[in-house]
């Protein structure tokens, strides 16, 4: 069962290029050519078996069991060839990509995302599951656009790989609506079981739905008309990416997906109609536009398309067949396209263009790719020996063979050859205007042949077409017979692939295109003026444009009317938004009568006159800043004792002492917002911002007063009598933060770590010019004495706080504030030897260690095989300290110590360290 | 009891809301600070209340007659990430230019489509 490793293998591979090159300066294109080998030596030995012996496997973990998605894996003999193409191919891209791109491209950056790519595509052909092939489909969506935006820099490469995420995206999600209708009609998202309901699904009333949705998704990713248009622009990518993504593999992925659902989609009229044109369409339309592009991967681009439409006409005809001579020519399309896009790369390479109108006579210069370009090309347009001709024949034999389009039985027949007559005069001009007539002379540099491992590649697929060509029963008739038998879910009628069938029409058919593209090539001057650049314009693409113009026009209005440039105003729509959705839909349903009337006691009113005072005084002094931070000290404090008030002890010292930090920090930050400008808002504005904060104050208290009238059922229960018998602590709160909910701890310790980093971060270039600024400058000497005094009693009381937490109010938050308050004391009023933020770099690791500490013990809990933070405990007696109860939630409570005392260490002493007059300028430099 | 803890928070929220709208950086920070008073008291009072009966065990009160340990942990924490948002926001308001928040600089818009 090594080959359900096979999609991992590349997609966790994926990481590895980036990281390797950085640490050991190992070349990226070394690192994802290992993982194709190793891919490639785990698939390759189920080759035999599945090719003769018929064997399949299938393989299946639970994901997400309540919808249908199984991780389920299948190989067979149609995935297998898939796989082997995937994995073949790619290893030649990479090879040739070491040699294509410039050292300063090799990067993670390039080879993460093919890998990916790869791993993708792996899935694609390997997947059992319905829903599973769609996650890996839109994957390798993205990890396309990726590489086509691989050239960030180039507006055209970000275009076309937008374009293409959107065309391709939404493919994807018109295929997911079709295979979750399929999976709702069989009850069963698994192939197997899909596979076995065809008749099911072709007499619902939903086929046609089915049909048109799942042939939206093959249509858009294997660019056939009308949605072909993506496929060109992507040709702004690498060119190892157009050889591997854009024509031996992702656009195959579309037909792909038609071949693995022929048995329950095919054999319906729609089927044969919609499918037979949009192939037959699309291989025309893209043979003659390609005859006419001047660019030489453009011309490829646009034959691939043709050929696409040539395969997805094959799929279409369902003669008996036609299944395997789609196959048939989906791999040779893939030989000779990759090969002769590497060429294509090869040439700009060398000569740094890739128009026609400017290459000429290069076969002089570069006699051997010439060769192996040209005979690519004669397989490309259909000449006997080489393995394009072989397929070409049995499509010319499937489309007399078809059922009559149209009411005319010439139709198909004349229309297939006529896309073959294009064919050939399009691959003779590509020939003819790189390596023939005269020499050209305007070129950047000389051209001569590539490094030796650049035309590897190249080689060995040229070496295939013609094997291919020549003994094509021995090289891949079993392979394909075994693929189409998978295919078609059955035995498959008797076909033979030889070279000669004897004097019948396909083969006259054949010498016709070639006559008549060799006419076609001759003539061409005069129809290159009457197409001049007619035949780059195209309804989807102009389609597409607009209306890209028109949703990118309305949300740049809706923005610029929603988001103006002040942020009050921004703000002040949201609010009126949350106040106005809730107050229509809720305050109708109010209980009044069951809101808690009961008279305050003389504490609650006294908190409550303590609150209007502080924040009255806050909003009216707010235009004096440091009047405006003690009064709303005042307010924390009336905060604070109301939290003592309602039983809550532990949040009223973490508040105390946040109130305490929160202060300082602002008034070491009070300098640099210099003084706050006078309130200059007319009446209008106040006022209405007045009846929002009105409105929103009254909203909250009536939620609050609610909450408090009424009893809810609580969880509460469980933890209060829980916490002894299962954590072991008698101070509920803690034993929830480092136990119960630890996990939930962790994170928000985590979220304290990055705003930490944050802070580091955002003034690191301002903070590290000057010598640290000071609260209190000249600081006494008194001051000084007493700070130490103060240091060690609070790290006393801290360590005090910290051990007694588990039972009695105190822990790592609240012992992690005390020491912080002690260490800023200290840091303010002394000129600090050791000053904490000289390094940024070690109060990081420190954050580092924190979390670490935190995470430790839930990992050994990993290690024991219970679940993550599982606490282990032992008990002690310590003098003054009394019961302390040792246990691994303990380590947890030093990791959330450490984060809090560094987070504010970092912090405080950062801002304050923001030199005074510069801070505007010195960013702008920095 | 319940008119007057909900009327603090309503107090709170209201003078949070109202600097939260001013246009200078200093009074939108003061404006948060007040709202994260609010939001604290409001997760507490998700809780109900109680008033002498802390989530501490003593082996003689029954535990089921004791405050609702749970928004109190949810709270505890969120006292710290408030303090730590609130040096991430005073962090950001020095990298930004003053006149950034009040709307006298023009807005340049992003680079989407093309």
């Amino acid at each position: 069962m090594f080959w359900v490793w096979l999609p991992m293998l590349a997609l966790f591979g994926s990481m590895l290029p980036g990281p390797l090159l950085r640490s050991w300066r190992i070349d990226p294109s070394v690192t994802a050519g290992a993982i194709t080998l190793l891919g490639l030596a785990l698939l390759l030995p189920y080759g035999p078996g599945i090719v003769w012996d018929g064997l399949s496997f299938v393989w299946q973990v639970p994901w997400v069991p309540s919808l249908g998605l199984t991780f389920s894996l299948r190989l067979d003999a149609l995935g297998y060839l898939m796989a082997l193409l995937i994995l073949g191919i790619g290893l030649l891209v990479v090879v040739y990509a070491k040699y294509y791109l410039a050292p300063e491209q090799r990067t993670g950056r390039f080879f993460g995302p093919l890998l990916a790519f790869m791993g993708a595509m792996l899935g694609i052909a390997l997947s059992e599951n319905l829903l599973l092939l769609v996650v890996f489909w839109e994957l390798t969506s993205i990890t396309s656009f990726l590489l086509i935006s691989f050239s960030q820099h180039q507006a055209a490469a970000r275009h076309g790989a937008r374009m293409a995420l959107v065309i391709t995206g939404l493919g994807g999600l018109a295929l997911l609506a079709g295979v979750v209708l399929i999976g709702q009609l069989v009850g069963s998202y698994e192939l197997t079981a899909v596979l076995a309901h065809g008749d099911l699904i072709r007499r619902s009333p939903q086929y046609p739905v089915i049909l048109g949705l799942v042939l939206l998704g093959a249509f858009t990713k294997s660019a056939q008309m009308p949605f072909h248009f993506w496929l060109p622009h992507a040709m702004s990518a690498p060119t190892p990416v157009s050889a591997y993504l854009h024509s031996a593999t992702m656009v195959k992925a579309g037909l792909f997906l038609l071949a693995r659902l022929y048995p329950i989609l095919s054999g319906t009229s729609e089927w044969f109609v919609v499918v037979t044109t949009v192939g037959l369409v699309t291989m025309v339309f893209g043979a003659v536009v390609a005859l006419f592009q001047h660019d030489l991967k453009g011309l490829l681009a646009y034959s691939t398309i043709s050929h696409l439409g040539l395969i997805t006409m094959l799929l279409g005809l369902s003669t008996s067949a036609s299944p395997a001579a789609a196959l048939f020519h989906l791999v040779n399309h893939a030989v000779f396209k990759a090969s002769l896009f590497m060429a294509a790369g090869i040439i700009d390479h060398e000569t740094g263009t890739r128009d026609l109108r400017r290459l000429g006579g290069l076969r002089r210069a570069m006699p051997i790719t010439a060769t192996l370009a040209i005979v690519a090309s004669a397989a490309m347009a259909g000449v006997p020996l080489l393995n394009g001709f072989l397929s070409k024949e049995m499509f010319f034999a499937e489309a007399l063979d078809a059922q009559v389009l149209f009411g005319a039985p010439w139709f198909l027949p004349a229309a297939a050859t006529l896309g073959a007559i294009f064919s050939v005069a399009y691959s003779a001009r590509f020939i003819h205007d790189v390596f023939f007539g005269p020499v050209t002379t305007q070129l950047d540099r000389m051209p001569h042949e590539p490094p030796r491992w650049m035309r590897v590649p190249v080689e060995l697929l040229v070496l295939l077409c013609i094997g291919i060509g020549v003994a094509p029963a021995l090289l891949v008739g079993d392979l394909i017979h075994a693929a189409t038998e998978a295919m078609v879910q059955g035995r498959v009628a008797a076909y033979t692939l030889a070279i000669w069938h004897g004097f019948n029409t396909p083969l006259l058919m054949s010498a016709l295109a070639l006559a008549g593209g060799g006419v076609l090539f001759a003539v061409r001057a005069p129809l290159f003026r009457l197409a001049a650049d007619g035949a780059n314009r195209s309804p989807g693409r102009a389609f597409f444009d607009a209306l890209q113009g028109r949703v990118v026009g309305a949300s740049r209005l809706l923005a610029t009317a929603l988001r103006p440039s002040a942020l009050h105003i921004h703000v002040r729509w949201f609010l009126l938004l949350v106040l106005a959705i809730p107050a229509v839909l809720l305050v109708p349903h109010v209980p009044w009568h069951a809101l808690d009337a009961s008279p305050p006691g003389p504490v609650p009113v006294a908190l409550l006159f303590g609150v209007l005072v502080a924040v009255i005084g806050v909003v009216r002094t707010s235009g004096q800043p440091l009047t405006a931070i003690i009064v709303l000290g005042v307010a924390g404090l009336v905060v604070t004792l109301s939290f003592a008030w309602v039983s809550a002890p532990d949040l009223a010292l973490t508040q105390l002492l946040v109130e305490l930090v929160a202060i300082l920090l602002l008034l070491v930050a009070l300098p640099h917002f210099g003084d706050p400008p006078a309130d200059r808002r007319r009446l209008p504005g106040r006022a209405l911002d007045l009846t929002l904060a009105l409105g929103f104050g009254a909203f909250a208290m009536l939620g609050s007063w609610l909450l408090l009238s009424t009893e809810t059922p609580s969880i509460a229960r469980y933890f209060l009598q829980h916490s002894r018998t299962l954590a072991d602590g008698a101070n509920v709160v803690n034993v929830i933060l480092v136990d119960f909910r630890g996990f939930d701890t962790f994170g928000e310790v985590t979220v304290l770590a990055i705003a930490a980093i944050g802070v580091l971060g955002l003034l690191d270039n301002l903070s590290r010019r000057r010598a640290p600024h000071h609260l209190i400058p000249n600081t006494p000497l008194l001051l000084q004495t007493v700070g130490t005094v103060l240091l060690n009693l609070a790290l006393v009381t801290a360590a005090f706080l910290f051990l007694r937490g588990h039972n009695a109010p105190g822990g790592g938050f609240i012992a992690g504030l005390t020491a912080a308050v002690g260490l800023i004391f200290v840091y303010q009023v002394r000129s600090p030897t050791g000053d904490p933020v000289r390094r940024p770099a070690s109060m990081v690791r420190w954050l580092a260690i924190g979390v670490l500490l935190a995470a430790l013990p839930g990992m050994g809990s990993i290690v024991l095989g219970t679940p993550f933070l599982t606490s282990g405990s032992l008990h002690l007696t310590v003098p003054i300290v009394g019961e302390v109860h040792l246990s691994s939630v303990m380590l947890f409570d030093l990791g959330v110590l450490v984060v809090v005392v560094t987070a504010v260490m970092a912090m405080l002493p950062t801002i304050g360290r923001i030199p005074m007059d510069d801070r505007y300028h010195a960013e702008r430099e920095g | 009891m319940a008119f007057s803890f909900a009327l603090m928070i309503g107090l709170l929220t209201a003078s949070g809301t109202y600097l939260l709208l001013r246009a200078d950086r200093f009074r939108v920070v003061l404006g948060l600070t007040l709202l994260s008073y609010a939001v604290n008291l409001f997760l507490l009072a998700s809780g109900g209340y109680r008033v002498g009966a802390p989530p501490i065990l003593d082996g003689r009160t029954n535990p089921l007659d004791l405050a609702d340990p749970l928004p109190q942990g949810l709270v505890l924490t969120a006292i710290v990430i408030g303090f730590g948002m609130t040096a991430w926001l005073i962090a950001l308001c020095l990298r930004i230019e003053p006149d950034g928040v009040d709307g006298s600089r023009g807005d340049a818009g992003g680079e989407v489509g093309s």
